[in-house]
């Protein structure tokens, strides 16, 4: 693989995360990411939605209009997500009901706008692709993060499956909103040990 | 002194740059500087040199924090014994285990309820110090800064904000959890937002709230077997459990200045070191004649308090018997007094201009009154309050220092 699509691949995960670097899609990663099971699901959809629409939008870049290019995108971005909606309800009726508006509300979420405004209208369908893999996967390390201790501490579970026994007392605060933005933060924080040069200067 | 001065100094190669010890430089300074003051002189332009240092300053609040400490023994055995000798059960515990051994549960005796209390609040104290201790000092060696005595008035904070009965693994997460997102990350003693032991009280209340609310944590006995109507809850959850029912305690005279004596004294179930105000009011004496708390913070508190209730005792309600709570009983029941003292007025987390200190008490006593009185989910305010206004204080002195140079501005031209 070339270096550029690498880069595009590799970069969104820790160097360029949408969550922990841009801050954006923060709302749907404290709502779903209580169980693991909910955030395999949610990153898969977004992962599904964010590729597609990358491609998609790239590949009419130079017929959309500038002055409705945002209407456009957002129609594009609709479509998918009431498929991936549908698809969910389909075959994994229980998890679209845990998942509830969420999976909707992937239409606001901003990475996927983001990527379209930002990167699909000036570049290539392949390149889009891999842009929108990468962030999508960018987006999915951080829910998977946040899902597995939350789903650990809040209820003594790894995918539903007990891992802590009787004598485990389930921390509630895991199961809160706050919950997740703690480890949200603790992520943040471990990727800014690691990477020196995401620290704002003073 | 002379001879501890010079075993200092002959340590001291050991730590300095180069010595073989330079990681352990922070311990030897802190041990240096608890003994002795320090001797470094000012240098440059500044002239003025407080002897009171961060040392002092800590030392001075513990000094205020002893009262509530006694308190905090005294009470938390006499609650157990007085409810022993009423018919409740002994806890099954080490703690118990020992007890029964020297001691028989007698109320009337001090000696017996001090031992009782101290069984309970000293592994929790311990416990504090050894956890949140180690946290502060393993930041202290990996950031390469001294260690500095921020954890310690915390330390003393902290314990007597709990029930007698919480587990201590629950102590050592809640401290960790205090020191290390409370405080560490925002870089240390003096950069956090959030005052550090109502953080790490916080984040148990929410966490595990079946051991920090409710009824059984407040008393270290069994209340099961006592009498009917025996209930361990605070009086201000019993109050307040009344209230939502639609009676008033206040107005039936179920509390009236007996029991309103009984807890201005402090003997009533209740976080350890806050069921006593006139231990808080014997500190809040130390810490404004020392000035090192701030008056105008606890004058807003009181100040806040005693408008919001006397406004909700005016609108009255048909439903929610708390409306008609009188503001002196607000003022002696929860942690209304000790968080008023000694949380609301840490120099840190609350807001530095004079007038914005008086705002920002202001506020903490209305929102004290609407929690404790409006919302149904929680009897006590006083933390979430106190929480909740930290992050504001340096919004409010924002405004001071804006409307402040805006004067001098028009005062002087611009």
């Amino acid at each position: 693989m070339a270096s550029k699509q690498k880069e595009a691949l590799i970069d969104p995960l820790f160097n360029d995360n949408p969550i922990s670097l841009q801050v954006l899609g923060i709302c749907s990663a404290l709502a779903v990411t209580t169980k693991l099971e909910t955030s395999v699901v949610m990153s898969a959809a977004v992962i599904a939605v964010l590729t597609l629409s990358n491609l998609a939008i790239s590949l009419m870049r130079n017929l959309i209009p500038a002055s409705i290019r945002i209407i456009v995108q957002l129609t594009v971005i609709a479509s998918l997500v009431i498929i991936t909606d549908q698809v969910l309800k389909a075959f994994m009726y229980e998890i679209s009901k845990q998942l509830s508006v969420f999976v909707g509300l992937i239409i606001t979420n901003c990475i996927i706008m983001g990527r379209a405004e930002a990167y699909a209208m000036q570049n290539g369908p392949g390149m889009s692709i891999i842009d929108g893999l990468g962030n999508g996967l960018g987006y999915s390390i951080v829910l998977l993060f946040v899902g597995f201790f939350r789903e650990l501490f809040g209820s003594g579970k790894i995918y539903g499956v007990t891992v802590l026994g009787d004598w485990y007392q389930p921390n509630g605060l895991m199961v809160l909103a706050p919950g997740a933005f703690f480890l949200i933060g603790i992520f943040i924080w471990m990727n800014r040990v690691w990477k020196p040069d995401q620290i704002e200067a003073e | 002194m002379k001879f501890l001065r010079k075993v200092l100094d002959k340590q001291a190669p050991l730590f300095d740059k180069g010595g073989p010890l330079e990681a352990f430089y922070p311990f030897y300074e802190a041990n240096d500087t608890l003994l002795f003051t320090p001797g470094e002189v000012t240098k440059g332009d500044v002239h003025v040199r407080d002897a009171l240092d961060l040392k002092r300053m800590m030392i001075t609040v513990v000094i205020a924090l002893l009262p509530c400490v006694a308190m905090a023994v005294y009470n938390t055995g006499y609650q157990a014994n007085y409810w022993i000798s009423q018919g409740a059960t002994p806890l099954h515990n080490w703690q118990e285990a020992i007890y029964a051994s020297v001691f028989a549960y007698d109320p009337t005796s001090i000696g017996a309820n001090i031992f009782h209390g101290f069984l309970y609040f000293f592994p929790v104290f311990l416990m504090t110090f050894l956890i949140g201790g180690h946290v502060e000092v393993a930041f202290a060696l990996a950031r390469k800064h001294e260690i500095n005595e921020g954890f310690l008035v915390t330390g003393f904070l902290f314990p007597l904000t709990l029930p007698p009965t919480i587990p201590l693994w629950q102590v050592a997460m809640g401290i960790t959890f205090g020191v290390i997102i409370g405080k560490e990350v925002f870089g240390g003693t003096g950069m956090n937002v959030l005052n550090v032991a109502l953080t790490a009280r916080a984040f148990l209340f929410f966490a595990y709230p079946a051991d920090i609310s409710g009824d059984a944590p407040w008393i270290a006995a069994d209340l099961s077997t006592a009498a009917d109507g025996a209930s361990g809850a605070t009086w201000l959850a019993q109050a307040a459990s009344v209230g939502q029912a639609g009676s008033d305690v206040f107005a039936t005279h179920t509390m009236g200045g007996e029991q309103w004596m009984q807890s201005f004294l402090g003997f009533i179930p209740g976080s350890m070191g806050e069921t006593s105000t006139l231990a808080c009011l014997f500190g809040a004496f130390v810490l404004i004649a020392t000035q090192i708390g701030s008056w105008r913070t606890m004058f807003g508190v009181v100040v806040g308090t005693t408008i919001m209730s006397l406004a909700l005792n005016g609108i009255g309600s048909e439903t929610n018997g708390m409306f008609n709570m009188p503001y002196y009983w607000h003022f002696v029941v929860g942690s209304f007094a000790f968080g008023t003292v000694f949380m609301a007025t840490d120099p840190v987390t609350s807001a530095f201009t004079d007038k914005g200190k008086l705002v920002y008490g202001l506020f903490i006593g209305i929102m004290i009154v609407l929690v404790r009185v409006v919302n149904p989910a929680y009897p006590e305010g006083v933390m979430l309050a106190i929480l909740f206004m930290n992050m504001f204080a340096p919004f409010i002195d924002h405004f001071y220092i804006q409307a402040n140079i805006k004067r001098r501005l028009a005062r002087h031209g611009a």
